[in-house]
């Protein structure tokens, strides 16, 4: 989509005011807790000020920077994946009556209209394939549908990608293509402004742009080229579906696990990951119990347990199933890897086990095979 | 569209003790309108929900032309099966399903056919024997071969007796571990299969067990000249949502739940007998 024009950044909060007024609830990027995170913002002086990100494997600090950008860091621990995955949520309620007869009753999930501000290249390419997951035309997941309608989603392209991002590697980013209401790329002094869709088009009519001019287009053409540029990770240049099928008896299974804390920090912060477990809760009355959903993770006991027995029981089994299945098992179930290269599991890594190095050591283990 | 996350009231109309840890339960839904819709094949399971406890996957034994009530055979091992073993004529639960892809009836139609099971209570293959059994005409000689760990495992004799008196019949059984006057073959399921009466090459198989036991048949028939895509096997893995999104069944890229249970020997053999997998 072409440019429509500038947004001068004293004027940013129209774009609050309009979202409002169309009724859609803010969230957006802010400091809290050492941490880039995602809140309900009111306006733009909640966005993080002189802050960027310093990550690296097992490292996540915010420093302080002369760069007055709002959005001069790469990312933060959450993507949108729990906006429309839910971490916790009622599937369905039961009521047993005094005759014993059951009820079965279920909340359709309720989220206003919601607008993210920030969104990332990394963050839309893991929502198209959370997508693909929970839209399946064999088994739609409704309240992540309903949720799903509600998004408004205003990208903001990365310029600032951090020693643990990979997105040019897996071909997602950084820069935004697909999927966007509104994208915004940030000069010095605004912001230039891109649309797409109904949405994008009524928010930006609204938003009384100024004409863009050719220096700032070239700046913004070297910001994002500059941005893949400053990529140190990569992938190997391999079929890793391949080589991950070939190498599950590899030694090296054995050798992560002897780091691998089993912790499954990597599959929380993960933008793609969507295993959850489903449990009772029934509540003191005897009367009533309430069928609830939670984020699980493939590092659990209880992920692979089956009547007595626990497939996955050792750690080794358990990285091989997260690496293989992001790496080939996507493939086959979604026509794509699941990794989107957001970096998230390498930086949040405990141990700082870093996904790009194992594949790399897998692929060099295979070609000498 | 009903969201096929949501269980249906069910309601147990009989009840049948097998053995001291298996009992079988037949059921029917309360709302009249779906018993009415309810469609199965062999092989497909349903989601069991006892309240306030949670939910088991279990395989759906009786025929899918057959009475008012869907049939299941449990083994009591966890906390959600120990309340189902008390359900009594008239109690309620909850039902989701039918789930998954069953066995490949379309393909077995007028061949012989190999059942073997390893292990008590294998639901999945009691349903492919009962649904030949009922159309005995449209299929060609049966073999049956069931091992158990120990000879008092071995449930449904009535079962076994009725079918060995069957035309073009063949039923074969072992126990690992016998007691005195046990009549068959004391040792593993894969020994008795020299002694089956087919000609395997020909012939399609079905498999029901604990994988390793899968695997061993599968590469003993593989020996004889049966060919891999014509041998199937129902697998098991944990099962929550029973419709593909909460990825505990993954084995490989499958989703036992959705792509299996039933699965096609020739589209798994790399991966069966893999340990963690």
């Amino acid at each position: 989509m072409s440019f429509r024009g500038f947004l001068p950044r004293e004027r940013f909060d129209t774009l609050f005011s309009i979202l409002h007024k169309i009724g859609a609830q803010c969230i957006g990027p802010t400091v809290k807790e050492g941490a880039i995170t995602y809140a309900h913002l009111s306006s733009s002086a909640q966005f993080p000020h002189k802050v960027t990100d310093q990550q690296e494997p097992g490292s996540y600090r915010l420093t302080p920077t002369t760069d007055a950008r709002w959005f001069a860091w790469a990312n933060g621990p959450q993507a949108l994946k729990p906006l429309v995955f839910a971490p916790e949520e009622i599937l369905w309620r039961s009521e047993r009556n005094a005759t014993g007869t059951i009820a079965f009753t279920t909340d359709a999930a309720q989220m206003p209209l919601t607008a993210v501000i920030g969104v990332r290249a990394c963050d839309l390419a893991a929502l198209a394939l959370q997508d693909q997951h929970f839209l399946h035309p064999q088994g739609q997941d409704a309240s992540y549908a309903s949720r799903r309608r509600q998004l408004i989603l205003i990208a903001v392209n990365c310029t600032h990608p951090s020693a643990s991002c990979f997105c040019h590697a897996t071909g997602d980013g950084p820069e935004v293509d697909q999927d966007y209401d509104l994208l915004l790329d940030e000069l010095d002094h605004g912001f230039a402004v891109r649309c797409s869709g109904a949405t994008g088009e009524q928010i930006v009519q609204q938003l009384s742009l100024e004409p863009l001019q050719p220096s700032q287009l070239n700046e913004i053409d070297n910001a994002n080229r500059h941005a893949a540029e400053q990529q140190t990770r990569h992938l190997p240049a391999t079929d890793l579906e391949q080589v991950l099928n070939t190498l599950q008896e590899s030694g090296r299974w054995q050798d992560i696990a002897e780091r691998c804390l089993s912790c499954g920090n990597c599959t929380s912060v993960c933008p793609s990951c969507f295993c959850h477990s489903q449990h009772d809760v029934p509540a003191a009355d005897g009367i009533t119990s309430t069928h609830v959903r939670q984020w699980d993770s493939c590092f659990t006991q209880g992920h692979s347990y089956i009547h007595g027995l626990v497939i996955r029981n050792e750690t080794r089994f358990r990285y091989r199933q997260w690496l293989t299945h992001k790496f080939a098992g996507w493939i086959r179930q979604y026509g794509r890897s699941g990794c989107v290269g957001c970096g998230r599991c390498i930086t949040w890594c405990p141990v700082g086990i870093d996904v790009t190095e194992e594949l790399q050591g897998l692929t060099e283990e295979y070609n000498n095979a | 569209m009903h969201d096929s996350q949501i269980p249906h009231e069910a309601v147990v109309i009989s009840r049948t003790q097998e053995s001291r840890s298996i009992f079988s339960i037949g059921l029917q839904f309360t709302d009249e309108e779906l018993n009415k819709q309810y469609r199965f094949q062999p092989g497909q399971f349903n989601m069991l929900y006892v309240f306030g406890i949670g939910e088991v996957p279990i395989s759906i034994v009786s025929d899918p032309q057959g009475s008012d009530e869907f049939i299941h055979t449990i083994r009591t091992v966890g906390r959600v099966t120990q309340i189902l073993e008390q359900l009594q004529p008239g109690d309620r639960l909850g039902i989701r399903g039918p789930f998954g892809r069953g066995w490949p009836l379309q393909t077995l139609q007028h061949r012989d056919i190999l059942v073997v099971t390893g292990g008590l209570g294998c639901a999945p293959s009691v349903s492919i024997i009962n649904y030949i059994m009922l159309r005995r005409e449209q299929f060609g000689r049966l073999a049956i071969v069931q091992g158990v760990k120990h000879s008092e495992d071995l449930i449904w004799h009535d079962h076994y007796q009725q079918w060995m008196q069957q035309p073009d019949t063949q039923v074969l059984l072992a126990a690992d571990v016998a007691t005195h006057g046990w009549p068959w073959h004391i040792g593993l399921v894969t020994e008795l299969l020299p002694q089956v009466e087919l000609d395997i090459s020909q012939a399609a198989t079905m498999l029901c067990g604990p994988e390793m036991m899968m695997h061993a048949t599968a590469q003993m028939l593989l020996e004889s000249k049966a060919k891999a895509d014509q041998i199937w096997l129902s697998m098991e893995r944990n099962m929550q949502c029973a419709v593909g999104l909460c990825g505990h069944c993954q084995f490989g890229p499958d989703f036992v739940c959705r792509d299996g249970p039933v699965f096609n020997y020739a589209d798994v053999q790399h991966r069966l007998s893999r340990r963690g997998l």
